[in-house]
């Protein structure tokens, strides 16, 4: 039973974390906190993709200088290198979000997303 | 040279965009480059759907010893990067960069005056890569970057104008819209790649057994791309998004919309296609979002005073008809007798309206645009009499009006037409609310017509002139092609859009590439 939990482990975080994400971004009124909630979204899903290619007691999937014994024994890069790209495309969408608040800072004088509210109708 | 135009399409504007900040003190050489990197992407678009259209699908393999090599040799699974074109996604590539140069043909003139020009143009080319990526694209990874590339391009293009702190509201709530919508996606890449461990969307079709996971990862894929495409009940983003742009990124950012919408289809009739089970109710789901999506619209539009925004909240309610129709077709999708007597018809006007669409909601967010040059102003209680002073955008406007409405012999018709006729057959209530939906589109542009066109000339604008050339040629050729389309449906239908509804339904066609077992 115990172990059960250890294995799933890494998922269980995962859920929590997009329960967490999802929280913030619906109920948080700073804009600062909503694009935390994003990131947090964004660190869950990383965690996913990771836990997926993790196999126990394999090699990391770096063919050069490899020792024999990791022959037939990596796990998948894949996984990887899909993390890796999404933490990069994150990055930007992070920095253009936080670019947005500070503009959206300097011409309405708030953060709150309840008052940065012209357009509507 | 034919077989490395996938990969060619997507490098020629990755090289523009890259060479456009480059231009910066040059005048107006970003708009001039732009225009050309556009122009010659149209070309090749024009090739590929040749190419397509002539020889079947078109598989081009990044990395491999031949671009058409699709196995490593010992390998019975596909492993790099595969670009697949069939007829769909090179009719969307063709919509993608004819909007794109019509785009920065008008923006020549439009923005002469704002300032960051390259940074405006690398951006278009950017959306374009995102756009023409995620169309061609037969990979779900590469389908998650692209559509962050559409995204982020996008997003900075809505906010552009950060003088106006409108503007960067607006891109924030569409980035944000756009990054939770795509992290959802990837999420549920994770939960397909965790089974059947590989990405490519042809080879992963055909191993889906539809289990507990396959069926959450469709539930948020579908809600992911309804999302980014505007659909009710996320619609919010969307007449925000389209009013604040710059009125030459419209058309391209109208098109990244219908990317996602692309995208949508891919996943109902491609990576599901195999299940026979509960397709159908994904059907009369995506119908019954349609419905609601274009009632929803056109009552909000009926009630704005801002011009763009008017139109941007039309923009809601074609969406509805786009997804009415695709759906009729998915909800009948096992059941060949249907499917022959109405549903491949029905598939036929949704796609066609997708093309239509782009045209005339382009044409009518560039005559806004074209208002906003000249008053400086949105709002419709605030002009009047314009039509004696802009003889040009008025025929613009009125054609535009005409086509949105479904009015014979514009090119909104001809796709109205199919969709009311085979939408009746699925439910006659589905028909009656397009129909309604028609005309209270009428009546909202009557309502613009007047008050901005008609009406005694306001003492304000008594010696403004009609705008620029490269806007009248940008918005005429638009016109003639609402026109064209309008007269002539059966060659479009066709050439290009009965191809494009076949390569979604057979799904057959679209598994077996390259020798795959």
């Amino acid at each position: 039973m115990n172990n059960v939990i250890l294995v799933n482990l890494p998922f269980i975080v995962v859920a929590l974390l997009l329960a967490v994400g999802f929280y913030t971004i619906g109920f948080k009124r700073n804009l600062i906190k909503v694009v935390i909630g994003i990131e947090i979204l964004e660190g869950a899903v990383n965690l996913f993709l990771i836990a997926l290619g993790y196999v126990k007691g394999a090699y990391a999937p770096i063919y050069t200088m490899a020792p024999k014994e990791a022959v037939n024994n990596m796990v998948l890069p894949t996984p990887q290198a899909l993390t890796l790209t999404s933490i990069v495309i994150g990055v930007a969408v992070s920095a253009l979000m936080l670019a947005f608040a500070v503009n959206i800072y300097r011409h309405y004088g708030t953060l709150d997303v309840t008052k940065v509210r012209r357009l509507k109708g | 040279m034919i077989e490395h135009l996938p990969a060619l399409i997507i490098a020629v504007p990755l090289f523009g965009a890259f060479i456009a900040p480059l231009l910066k003190k040059k005048g107006s050489a970003p708009a001039v480059w732009a225009i050309i990197i556009t122009g010659v992407t149209l070309g090749m678009a024009l090739l590929l759907v040749r190419g397509v259209l002539a020889q079947g699908m078109m598989v081009y393999v990044f990395g491999a010893d031949k671009p058409t090599l699709v196995l490593p040799s010992g390998y019975r699974v596909p492993v790099r990067i595969i670009f697949e074109v069939d007829a769909i996604g090179a009719f969307m590539a063709l919509s993608a960069t004819l909007m794109s140069f019509i785009g920065a043909l008008y923006s020549y003139s439009h923005v002469r005056n704002e300032t960051g020009l390259e940074k405006y143009y690398a951006l278009l080319l950017l959306l374009e890569v995102g756009i023409l990526g995620m169309v061609l694209t037969g990979d779900l990874f590469n389908l998650f970057v692209f559509l962050e590339i559409a995204g982020i391009a996008g997003s900075a293009l809505v906010g552009f104008r950060n003088y106006r702190g409108e503007a960067s509201e607006a891109g924030i709530k569409y980035l944000i819209v756009s990054a939770v919508a795509s992290l959802m996606v990837l999420f549920s890449i994770g939960l397909l790649y965790g089974q059947y461990g590989n990405l490519n969307i042809a080879y992963l079709s055909t191993q889906i057994s539809f289990n507990t996971v396959d069926m959450i990862a469709l539930g948020i894929l579908f809600a992911s791309f309804a999302m980014k495409c505007g659909s009710v009940p996320t619609h919010h983003w969307v007449p925000d998004a389209y009013t604040e742009v710059p009125s030459g990124i419209n058309p391209t950012l109208l098109v990244a919309t219908y990317a996602s919408l692309y995208a949508l289809f891919r996943v109902s009739f491609s990576l599901f296609g195999n299940i026979t089970v509960n397709m159908s109710s994904l059907g009369w789901i995506m119908s019954i979002l349609g419905v609601l999506t274009m009632f929803i619209g056109v009552t909000m539009a009926l009630v704005q005073k801002d011009v763009k925004r008017l139109m941007s909240y039309h923009a809601i309610s074609q969406t509805g008809y786009m997804l009415l129709g695709v759906g009729v077709g998915l909800a009948v999708l096992n059941d060949p007798a249907k499917l022959e007597a109405f549903g491949r018809d029905a598939m036929a006007g949704g796609i066609f309206h997708i093309i239509n669409h782009i045209i005339y909601k382009s044409l009518l967010l560039m005559t806004a645009g074209a208002l906003f040059y000249v008053t400086g102003t949105r709002n419709l209680n605030e002009m009047g009499g314009l039509a004696r002073k802009m003889p040009y955008t008025t025929i613009a406007f009125i054609v535009g009006a005409a086509a949105i409405s479904g009015i014979p012999p514009f090119n909104g018709f001809a796709s109205k037409f199919l969709i009311y006729e085979t939408s009746y057959q699925l439910s006659p209530i589905f028909a009656v609310f397009a129909m309604v939906t028609s005309v209270l589109t009428l009546a909202s542009f009557v309502k613009v017509f007047a008050s901005a066109f008609l009406g005694p000339p306001v003492k304000k604008y008594e010696d403004v002139k009609e705008v620029p050339r490269s806007m009248v040629v940008a918005m005429l050729i638009l016109a003639a092609l609402c026109l064209l389309f309008g007269l002539f449906p059966n060659v479009v239908l066709d050439k290009l859009v009965y191809p494009a509804v076949d390569a979604l339904l057979k799904l057959s066609s679209y598994q077996t590439w390259g020798g795959l077992p």
